[in-house]
């Protein structure tokens, strides 16, 4: 398979307190359709990801919504799989274009999250997991990832310094991306004596509560030519699903659906982990870039840990983990994050990364999960 | 917290999260809990039946809530666990009465009977199981 | 023959001592514990009821009884704490241990001794041929308002019983009540704390009611204070029962095993239930215990039971009431108060 990106567009990720829904949508897609000089009229279909607006601000029907500010009267299409809205909004327009039955698509993703307080907002993310069986007794994201980390420390020796590491890399990649949430590098002491939120993770092990938009224009890739140079074409999809509850899996510390979603995404592209170049992986907390290291193959299972130590997902190391800065220091705006995964992959392939840039990237990977791992979703992409 | 001010939403779980009534299927001899309502083993050739699950188990793993969700905020800090119940399945509640030294993986500990929430001052109360250690 | 075929208490974990409450309110603490004969009460964690005490209490009661669940066919709740004002306790606690659904239920009030009317009314439900077996329970988490005397007493914790004809461990001989409008204590509708009448809750209510119905009990079954190897009275405090004792010619040391009151407080409705529990835990069979409750407002239930030799092998399928007043951890005011002000 194969599929062009042509333009890609976002807005900053943060706190946009005089932002809304509309308006950061809004900006993320004109800037991909000036980014891709495709003019508004030639888009086919709009896949939004968005998890959450009718909790975040009483607003359903936010893909119409986007379409219609868009003047388009095309068929635009919500997208939800909680925090991987954003990568299934992705998989949906590479489907349609695959299908044949459109030329052009807009894939976003976007939400709003700050209208709420910190309370409202952990509340409406539990939607994610199992309302019934785990939001019921007071858990929190936190605290998912939290029984996550605790086991994996359990099992394979894994540090709390190492897990802080993660942070420490990531802020620095976010301190070199210009749309991050947090441009401020941080020490693995600074992370570990940050506040509990939800024993062993502390606040600088959390992705933060952001807006923000991210959006990208797909093309056939027979026709990518007519509008851009340096398409990037995406070569690999896959997606998994595991069940809502994180104690009902046959793991605690794998999460079997990126495992299935890479095996997919790497068989469809035709290459094996070791053609990767560098990744975005889904760092809601630090430990799931841990977890997720391993599960895409990077290492052993059992050894992200060790990764870290090593410096291999650093910007210059053997395979650069969340140059942007990732979830954690970029933002996580739940429906837009799995769309600005993709953004900064486009950006590396097309060396424009600036001072994030890893030397002759020809191939990337990004990687989207919904709640603790009950969905998964993986592209290949390449120059 | 749960739903907000959904009696049936509540209500409708009352026996399963009061009793840890589970279900087991008697083609796989597969048990479930929290209840399947289609043996996700055996699917169409599955055939489930109830069965009340003991009260014992051990903490696979915890964690300790220090920033709550909405209708929790007056108990924090709480901790957290998945547990893997003597007759099998695993589920994610409470653990009460601890002490420092109880939260480990491994620790026993059996179900007992509280509050989980309230909704507001005038919404109904939710009770379920909690565990404490043993 | 009516009588106990199970039996199971439960007290929360948490105590407060009497020092730690009169630091608060620079009273003295040692002119405290000995008016009151109290050193420490129990305190309901945050997310405890009186339905999360039931429920415990009533779980215990019915491993000893060692029955289908299902075959019990009312349950009453005592209390003055229901965490509902309309919404019954009772059927929280049948769904929690798998009663029913055809079952009748519940919730009574009458002060401290709502419990053991509910004892009586499984008794008449049983000897009318309604029902088989029938479960009572007198529990609460007990309200006082700070700086008050009560609230060196007020505690939580619960007792549940469960009646029937068949496996019975203690023979309920008889019963007698004693009741009259006497207002010494209260609290009207939608207000946190109770109200007392301080020094009449003493002579005109609480001592004129227990040892009416005590009395009353006696010369109804024909009985004298020398026929009983154990007595229970309600525990306000400490003080109380060893003074209605004295009144009745009783010897103190009766009250000894069921005076769990200095260590865990006035449970309100669970306070002569789980005084009888404590009791039955080390009664031997043969032996008769006296238990009269109070009520106030004002009223006594007054009953002799007779132990049973079934009583050894049944007792000790569940935790003993000692068990629970051992197994503790003390809090600060600061904590109390939290935990008091909860969910």
């Amino acid at each position: 398979m194969k599929v062009a990106i042509i333009g890609v567009g976002t807005t900053k990720f943060g706190e946009h307190w005089d932002k809304s829904l509309r308006e950061l949508a809004i900006e993320a897609g004109t800037n991909a359709i000036i980014d891709a000089k495709v003019r508004g009229s030639e888009i086919d279909s709009i896949y939004l990801g968005n998890m959450s607006a009718g909790r975040f601000i009483g607003q359903e029907h936010v893909a119409a919504l986007v379409s219609g500010e868009l003047g388009l009267s095309i068929p635009a299409v919500r997208v939800e799989g909680a925090c991987a809205s954003g990568g299934i909004a992705l998989r949906q327009g590479i489907l349609s274009i695959l299908s044949g039955q459109d030329d052009i698509v807009l894939a976003g993703g976007a939400e709003k999250m700050t209208d709420l307080m910190t309370d409202g907002a952990t509340t409406a993310l539990m939607g994610a997991a199992s309302q019934e069986w785990e939001a019921y007794y007071g858990l929190t994201f936190p605290s998912l990832y939290a029984m996550i980390a605790r086991r994996h420390m359990f099992e394979f020796g894994t540090t709390r310094e190492q897990i802080a590491k993660v942070a420490v890399k990531n802020h620095h990649n976010g301190s070199l991306n210009p749309i991050a949430q947090f441009n401020k590098e941080i020490t693995v002491e600074e992370v570990l004596n940050s506040t509990m939120v939800a024993d062993p993770l502390t606040l600088l092990d959390c992705s933060p509560i952001t807006d923000g938009a991210a959006a990208l224009i797909l093309c056939k890739a027979e026709l990518a030519k007519k509008y851009t140079d340096n398409p990037v074409y995406i070569i690999g999809s896959g997606q998994a699903s595991d069940t809502l509850a994180l104690h009902d899996r046959r793991s605690l510390t794998t999460l079997d659906a990126t495992v299935k979603a890479a095996q997919v995404a790497y068989k469809q592209a035709g290459i094996n982990v070791d053609d990767i170049d560098l990744a975005e992986v889904h760092d809601c907390f630090t430990i799931a870039e841990i977890v997720a290291t391993e599960d895409l193959g990077f290492c052993k299972k059992g050894e992200g840990g060790k990764l870290l130590d090593e410096g291999a997902t650093e910007l210059t190391g053997r395979i650069p983990v969340n140059t942007s800065g990732g979830l954690k220091a970029v933002g996580h705006p739940v429906g837009a994050t799995g769309v600005k995964q993709a953004i900064e992959i486009v950006l590396q392939l097309r060396g424009e990364a600036d001072k994030r840039q890893v030397k002759d990237a020809k191939i990337g990977l990004t990687h989207n999960v919904g709640g603790s791992g009950a969905t998964a979703v993986v592209h290949i992409f390449s120059r | 917290m749960g739903y907000e001010s959904s009696v049936p939403l509540f209500w409708r779980l009352i026996k399963p999260r009061y009793q840890l009534i589970g279900n087991k299927c008697t083609t796989c001899g597969n048990t479930f809990y929290p209840p399947k309502f289609l043996c996700p083993i055996c699917r169409k050739e599955g055939k489930l039946e109830e069965i009340k699950l003991g009260k014992t188990g051990k903490i696979l793993t915890f964690s300790i809530v220090r920033s709550a969700p909405t209708g929790f905020e007056k108990e924090t800090p709480y901790p957290v666990a998945i547990i893997e119940l003597d007759d099998g399945p695993r589920l994610t509640s409470q653990i009460v009465d601890w002490k420092e030294e109880d939260l480990q993986i491994g620790r026993k500990v059996e179900a007992c009977f509280r509050r989980i929430y309230t909704d507001g001052k005038e919404g109904i109360i939710n009770y379920g199981l909690k565990f404490r250690p043993i | 023959m009516i009588g106990i075929i199970g039996y199971g208490g439960y007290i929360p974990r948490f105590r407060i001592k009497v020092e730690e409450i009169a630091s608060v309110w620079s009273a003295d603490a040692k002119s405290i514990k000995s008016g009151l004969n109290i050193e420490e009460k129990s305190v309901p964690s945050i997310d405890e009821d009186t339905a999360t005490i039931a429920v415990e209490a009533a779980l215990n009661a019915l491993k000893m009884a060692g029955i289908n669940p299902k075959e019990i066919g009312a349950i009453y709740v005592g209390s003055e704490s229901h965490p509902y004002a309309v919404k019954p306790t009772s059927t929280i606690v049948g769904e929690a241990i798998g009663v029913g659904p055809e079952y009748t239920a519940a919730d009574t009030e009458f002060a401290c001794k709502a419990g053991t009317a509910g004892i009586q009314m499984v008794m008449g439900l049983i000897q009318g041929g309604y029902i088989k077996f029938g479960l009572a329970i007198g529990a609460d988490t007990s309200q006082s308002k700070p700086g008050d005397a009560l609230e060196y007493t007020a505690a939580a914790g619960g007792a549940a019983y469960i009646l029937g004809k068949n496996g019975v461990i203690a023979e309920i001989e008889g019963t007698f009540s004693f009741s009259s409008d006497t207002p010494d204590f209260w609290r009207r509708e939608g207000i946190e704390y109770p109200s007392h009448g301080g020094r009449f809750t003493g002579i005109p209510a609480y001592f004129k009611h227990v040892v009416s119905a005590t009395q009353g009990l006696m010369s109804k079954l024909s009985l004298k204070e020398s026929d009983f190897d154990y007595v229970v009275f309600h525990m306000p405090n400490g003080k109380f029962p060893l003074n209605a004792a004295k009144i009745l010619g009783i010897d103190a040391e009766k009250l000894k095993p069921g005076l769990v009151v200095q260590r865990i407080g006035n449970t309100y409705s669970g306070s002569s239930m789980l005084g009888l529990a404590a009791t039955l835990d080390i009664a031997k069979p043969g032996q008769r215990i006296l238990v009269t409750s109070y009520g106030s407002g004002a009223g006594s239930d007054s009953f002799s039971i007779k132990v049973t030799d079934l009583i050894e092998e049944k007792r000790n399928k569940t935790k003993k009431i000692q068990d629970y007043i051992d197994d503790k951890e003390y809090v600060t005011y600061a904590h109390y108060t939290r935990l008091r002000r909860g969910i």
